[in-house]
């Protein structure tokens, strides 16, 4: 094994995912590759469809349907592509846990929420009813429900969104995890209550020295709180960097306008966003240079021949794939504090 | 318009002390909406905030008289709508129209997108078939959907940012004053949500449009409103124009809910420790006096005893709270 592989938790090269579908095939993701730190968070961001989740999928090993994935998935020291359904089951919910977009459909409506958290321990762990219960409190405990003890014995829809989505956490947490991939966690949640999960999440990955994958189509949801952040066009990785260059440098064109569309409590009210027109190009068709073109006000020419690599200019860690890019070293995040600072005494 | 009639100086919408109440198990009530009163001028935008289940739909369900109110007053250009007879208020409805949230599950989905957009004038019994279509493809490309590719599509087959469109076509087919929009952007994508603010900002000047627009986002409120009104378990807490608000906001819940919103910026970390200790309580039973106390840093004895009223710190803004922030302060 190489040097990368020892500080790598995670190395997937050259995925793609094939999806047939009634008009022709789907390439939802389209040679993908990223590698994860143990500990660290990547941030993969981009709109819907863009192949966030397929990619989450195909990690795991459960890509949809009739799909077909490719490239390799270095996992530890395993090729999680190679191992059988069995072994990947064993991995699955003891060594990566999952937290997904919508807590009810990962919860079951009819167990009580403490047999849920319990389920992978006993399954994976071996341990016994009565400690699985315990540790079934402490864990609820942990994701910040107030009185886990008597909690343990509701039903999912007792509780309200923003619970349920901390029991899914807690699920995913039972088994102590070293990677944690969380699909779109707060999406469906309030700002207030989003704001919540994704302070816990970062502090129990490092309390817990966990590796996460955190997906969003938010660029504001994932800036402080990965070190990493891999933005995804139309299957394809377009822009990665260490989170804090790639918010002072936006170099590829996609990822400066997506950024450009969030409202911002620091911009004048009452301005037009700078919103993206058009649509995803459909993954179904035979694509050809860069995927953005159709709704680039930079493209040329070029752009819509040739797609552009994604490669490094000037720093190292910092890839994006453009012929036109932005101008680099232009801080982008207007300096001095967002609001006044204010007192809550 | 003309300036010199009284009637143009008035506000368009006037809400007094609705309150909204569903009846819950064992006689006991769920207190969504409690004694809240505003005013919507005319061409104004209200961006109303709160978290989930603090009573924001059930407030515009009552404007919209679905249902009607438990109590209370909803006066819209003189009308008080609660107050009106089945007949009266299906000729009103024309003048007030609403979006909602989901987007896909509010089109009827065996319909396809035209006859959805042209079924409010069917409703009035408007128009022969011919000048229907024709007024339904001129709004299509108003909201900026093809009339011609689009026209005949089912809500399966468009994306939710299109839905959008098609429920805003839908909802200005009968030159509405008022327009109710609960939560339109939070199921869409950044970059789709940025499209449907920029199309409301503009299809509202060009109407003329009054707009109460619900949110949870306070940035997009920001985005959008001309005035914010902050909910809490039913009730009103702070209500002030943009400007003020978002430079000096005095009520505490409001000020949990601007530390909530998103930064996109690496540097910015949220508040360590939460924002908001506790839960949500339950309307079934709100706590006494001020409603928000049992999550409340500044809550003192005083808070449990005696309901803030929503009283004037400023010209034109409102805090309900014993110990609200002053721009002294800061
Ligand atoms: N079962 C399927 N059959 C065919 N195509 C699919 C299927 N599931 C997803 N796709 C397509 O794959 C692409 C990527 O989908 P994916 O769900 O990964 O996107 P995403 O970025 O997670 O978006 P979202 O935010 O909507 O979840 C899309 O074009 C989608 O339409
Ligand atoms: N039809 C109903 N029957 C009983 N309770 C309801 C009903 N609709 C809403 N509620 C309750 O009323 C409160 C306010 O709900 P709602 O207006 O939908 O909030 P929001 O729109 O802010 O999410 C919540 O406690 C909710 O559970
Ligand atoms: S390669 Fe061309 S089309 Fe693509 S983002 Fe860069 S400038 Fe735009
Ligand atoms: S009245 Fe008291 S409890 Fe309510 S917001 Fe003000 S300080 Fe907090
Ligand atoms: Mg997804
Ligand atoms: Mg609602």
């Amino acid at each position: 094994m190489t040097a990368a592989f020892d500080r790598h938790l995670l190395v997937a090269e050259d995925i793609s995912v094939h999806i047939p579908s009634g008009g022709g095939t789907v390439r939802a993701v389209d040679r993908v590759s990223l590698s994860l730190e143990r500990g660290k968070t990547l941030a993969l961001v981009g709109e819907s469809g863009s192949g966030k989740s397929m990619l989450c999928r195909a990690i795991l090993g459960i890509p949809p349907g009739r799909a077909a994935t490719r490239g390799r998935i270095i996992f530890g020291e395993r090729d999680l592509a190679q191992l059988p359904e069995k072994e990947l089951n064993a991995i699955r919910g003891r060594e990566i846990g999952v937290v997904l977009q919508n807590p009810m459909s990962s919860l079951n409506p009819v167990l009580k929420v403490g047999w849920q958290i319990a389920e992978p321990m006993l399954r994976h762990l071996g341990i016994s009813l009565l400690k699985a219960r315990e540790r079934a409190v402490e864990l609820l405990g942990a994701v910040g429900i107030p009185r886990p003890a008597e909690r343990v014995d509701c039903y999912p829809h007792q509780l309200s969104g923003g619970m349920r989505q901390r029991v899914a956490i807690a699920i995913a947490l039972a088994c102590d995890p070293q990677l944690l991939i969380a699909d779109e966690p707060t999406t469906a949640l309030d700002v207030t209550v989003q704001a919540e999960i994704l302070n816990l999440l970062g502090r129990l990955q490092m309390e817990r020295r966990m590796a996460m994958i955190l997906v969003s189509h938010d660029l504001g949801v994932v800036a402080g709180r990965a070190h990493e952040t891999a933005v995804m066009y139309a299957g394809r990785i377009v822009e990665q960097a260490p989170t804090v260059i790639l918010f002072d440098q936006m170099r590829m064109r996609y990822t400066r306008a997506l950024f450009d569309s969030i409202p911002r409590l620091d911009a004048p009210s009452g301005q037009p966003l700078a919103s993206i027109g058009g649509q995803l190009p459909d993954l179904a068709a035979e694509l050809q240079g860069c995927r953005f073109a159709p709704r680039c006000r930079r493209a040329e020419d070029r752009c819509f021949a040739e797609e552009p690599p994604l490669v490094a200019d000037g720093l190292e860690d910092h890839r994006f794939a453009c012929w036109f890019p932005c101008e680099p070293g232009i801080s982008v995040t207007p300096p001095g504090p967002l609001l006044p600072k204010r007192i809550m005494s | 318009m003309n300036g010199n009639n009284p009637k143009n100086q008035e506000p368009l919408l006037r809400v007094k002390d609705l309150t909204v109440e569903y009846p819950a198990c064992r006689g006991r009530k769920v207190h969504a909406v409690s004694g809240v009163s505003f005013d919507l001028a005319r061409r104004e935008t209200l961006g109303l905030v709160g978290e989930s289940g603090c009573g924001k739909s059930s407030l515009a369900r009552a404007i919209m008289q679905l249902p009607k109110p438990t109590a209370g007053k909803v006066i819209l250009d003189g009308d008080d709508l609660a107050a009106c007879d089945p007949v009266r208020l299906r000729i009103l409805r024309s003048r007030f129209q609403m979006i909602f949230q989901d987007p896909a599950s509010s089109l009827n989905p065996s319909r396809t997108v035209g006859a959805s957009i042209e079924a409010p004038l069917l409703a009035m019994g408007h128009h022969g078939r011919e000048e229907r279509t024709r007024q339904a493809k001129v709004m299509m490309a108003a909201v900026g959907l093809d009339p011609e590719r689009h026209y005949g599509r089912r809500p399966h087959q468009l994306s939710g940012g299109q839905c959008q469109r098609v429920a805003i076509a839908r909802a200005l087919m009968t030159n509405p004053r008022l327009l109710v929009c609960d939560e339109p952007v939070s199921s869409l994508d950044v970059s789709v949500q940025a499209q449907i603010l920029n199309l409301l900002r503009e299809v509202r000047g060009e109407y003329g449009l009054s707009m109460l627009f619900i949110a949870h986002d306070l940035a997009v409120v920001k985005n959008i409103a001309d005035r914010v009104a902050v909910m809490y378990l039913g009730r009103l807490c702070e209500v002030a124009q943009c400007e003020d608000f978002y430079r000096a906001p005095a009520h505490p819940y409001s000020m949990a809910l601007l530390d909530a919103v998103p930064r996109p910026d690496p540097r910015h970390l949220l508040p360590a420790t939460g924002m908001l200790p506790g839960e949500l309580p339950s309307a079934i039973d709100p706590p006494s006096g001020c409603r928000f106390r049992t999550r409340c840093r500044r809550a003192e004895a005083l808070c449990a005893m005696e309901c803030p009223e929503l009283r004037e710190i400023a010209p034109g803004h409102k805090v309900a709270c014993h110990f609200p922030t002053f721009v002294k302060d800061l």
